[in-house]
């Protein structure tokens, strides 16, 4: 796993793809606070929060196409497959690279609130809150984009694939409200998978433990489904 | 050191292996020979655990690559047909990726050092893989294998893509990792089985068609006897002489090779030897014999034979 995690962590930075990913997200965050804190003359970070949901969701995509679809095409699975490590080390370790770069990212907003706690009192609870609360998500969403990324060799595919899954994702309320009346039988099923639904609670300073364990479990169910689409390959 | 039985593998309808079973004792070097598409690969990443196979056991040093693949692993040094590089990493950096991903101990950049020393690329060490050259790349992707001196190296076609000087050397490096390691490598290049190998296994449409040393394997399939000779003087004359020769079964008139010396191919009933009778009627006649040889089947008419007659059998 440490190798896999050290290898994909190099990997970002021997590509542009980690600059970018820094970069992009850097730029929103920071336009972001200053419309909603600093020109605002607000030290609730709440809005900066929520915004970079849809950032996230151009983003993470970027991190995880080509973490396991470049490894088919160029055939370096074989390498990873053949060597004596389990199938969850690797995949954790891919994981883990793509989610320690998120976190880089999102680091910059402990600066921003460090930055308002100079000019008036910041509600501690509720940044942290917040903070965590993308960290969730994140994760999640970077496993759904793992996930996907394993099941094909072409990391535009990955991209543009996972990119629909987390805006239908996101799109989740609004599907619920249209719902012809025969099937509002699954409205609750799907206000329940709501990561919109799920998130805007910690950006509004709730932290729901069972919006935590939601996103936890998602991680976990879509790392799981990569390792068996990697295991699935070697009985094709 | 390896025991394969009665593999098969089966894609959907099509049957890549159908039954394949051979061992390899410690030690030997098993040239895996068979055109492409006979399942030269499939077999090879069975063994490496990189696919499954639909039945029958594969084991390394006693160890089934199904039931505990990852010490089974550990065993093998794999090099797959295309050499799996990471492109945007140097050659230092890759190998300790491997070094690490293996979870190898000992001192690294020792071990490191060692291997690029042994397949000689201490000069590009530094260098990104992707401006490599492909003799450069191939080697990588050896080091790669031998980090950690596995006892089992499986090398699918180590010498594609290789100028002949880079293909010698990579041939001699594995005749001498033969002496320490088990060496498996696939090749449809017959000369280089028969450079290298201790035994040969020859594959085809997923089948073992023969399976005996190189030597051996020529020899035994050359039982009919066949000549070139390079005779001058009139050339239908000869001919007329030469097939006259008892129990000759067939002789052809090739070609002119110099001015007046033509060239025939002679075929004789098997076990039978006609040079001292053919000799002899030629000197009669005052016919100089400026060269004989005998054509005997090269392991590329063994193998051509083996796979066609077994093509005719199974149909």
């Amino acid at each position: 796993m440490g190798a896999v995690l050290r290898r994909e962590w190099g990997a970002y930075f021997h590509s542009a793809i980690g600059y970018v990913f820094l970069a992009v997200f850097y730029l929103f965050s920071g336009f972001f606070f200053f419309v909603y804190c600093l020109s605002a003359h607000s030290t609730d970070m709440s809005g900066v929060f929520s915004s970079l949901f849809t950032v996230l969701m151009f983003l993470i995509p970027v991190l995880t196409m080509k973490l396991l679809s470049e490894e088919k095409k160029m055939k370096t699975d074989q390498a990873l497959l053949t060597a004596p490590v389990s199938l969850y080390g690797v995949v954790a370790g891919k994981f883990l690279a793509a989610f320690l770069l998120f976190c880089t990212a999102v680091a910059s907003t402990v600066v921003y609130a460090l930055v308002l706690s100079v000019f008036a009192d910041v509600e501690w609870v509720v940044v942290i809150g917040n903070i965590v609360g993308i960290v969730l998500l994140g994760m999640a969403m970077i496993s759904i984009g793992l996930f996907i990324s394993g099941l094909t060799e072409n990391q535009v595919i990955a991209a543009v694939g996972s990119f629909a899954i987390l805006l239908l994702l996101m799109l989740m309320d609004g599907l619920v409200s249209v719902l012809p009346s025969f099937l509002s039988f699954l409205a609750p099923v799907l206000e329940q998978l709501s990561f919109n639904g799920r998130y805007s609670g910690f950006t509004m300073g709730l932290f729901d433990i069972s919006d935590a364990l939601f996103f936890v479990s998602v991680t976990a169910v879509f790392l799981f489904l990569t390792v068996r689409t990697l295991e699935k390959r070697r009985w094709a | 050191m390896i025991e394969v039985k009665d593999l098969v593998k089966q894609y959907g309808e099509k049957k890549a292996l159908g039954g394949v079973t051979f061992s390899v004792n410690r030690g030997e070097i098993l040239g895996f020979l068979g055109p492409n598409g006979a399942g030269k690969t499939t077999t090879m990443n069975i063994l490496t655990g990189y696919l499954s196979s639909t039945s029958g056991t594969a084991t390394v040093d006693g160890i089934d690559v199904l039931e505990d693949p990852i010490a089974a692993k550990k065993k093998i040094g794999y090099l797959p047909e295309q050499p799996p590089l990471y492109q945007d990493m140097t050659v230092k950096e890759y190998l300790r990726f491997i070094y690490d991903l293996k979870k190898l101990s000992g001192n690294r950049e020792e071990q490191l050092e060692k291997v690029a020393r042994q397949v000689k690329i201490t000069e590009v060490y530094d260098r990104l893989i992707k401006n490599l050259s492909k003799g450069y790349k191939q080697r990588v992707g050896l080091a790669q294998a031998l980090l950690g001196s596995p006892p089992v190296l499986i090398l699918d076609e180590p010498t594609v893509g290789l100028d002949p000087k880079q293909i010698i050397e990579i041939r001699n490096l594995i005749r001498s990792l033969g002496e320490r390691h088990t060496v498996i490598l696939s090749s449809h290049i017959l000369s280089e089985v028969q450079a290298v190998c201790d035994r040969v296994v020859v594959i085809n449409e997923g089948r073992i068609v023969a399976d005996d040393t190189p030597d051996r394997l020529s020899h035994t399939m050359s039982t009919d006897h066949r000549y070139l000779a390079k005779i001058e003087g009139p050339s239908d004359e000869v001919y007329k002489v030469i097939a006259s020769i008892p129990r000759m079964k067939e002789a052809q008139l090739l070609a002119e090779r110099e001015p007046g010396v033509y060239e025939y191919a002679l075929e004789t009933e098997p076990g039978e030897d006609i040079r001292r009778e053919l000799f002899r009627r030629l000197a009669l006649r005052n016919w100089p014999l400026l060269g004989l040889k005998s054509s005997e089947m090269t392991l590329e008419d063994v193998f051509l034979r083996l796979t066609t007659d077994q093509r005719k059998g199974g149909r």
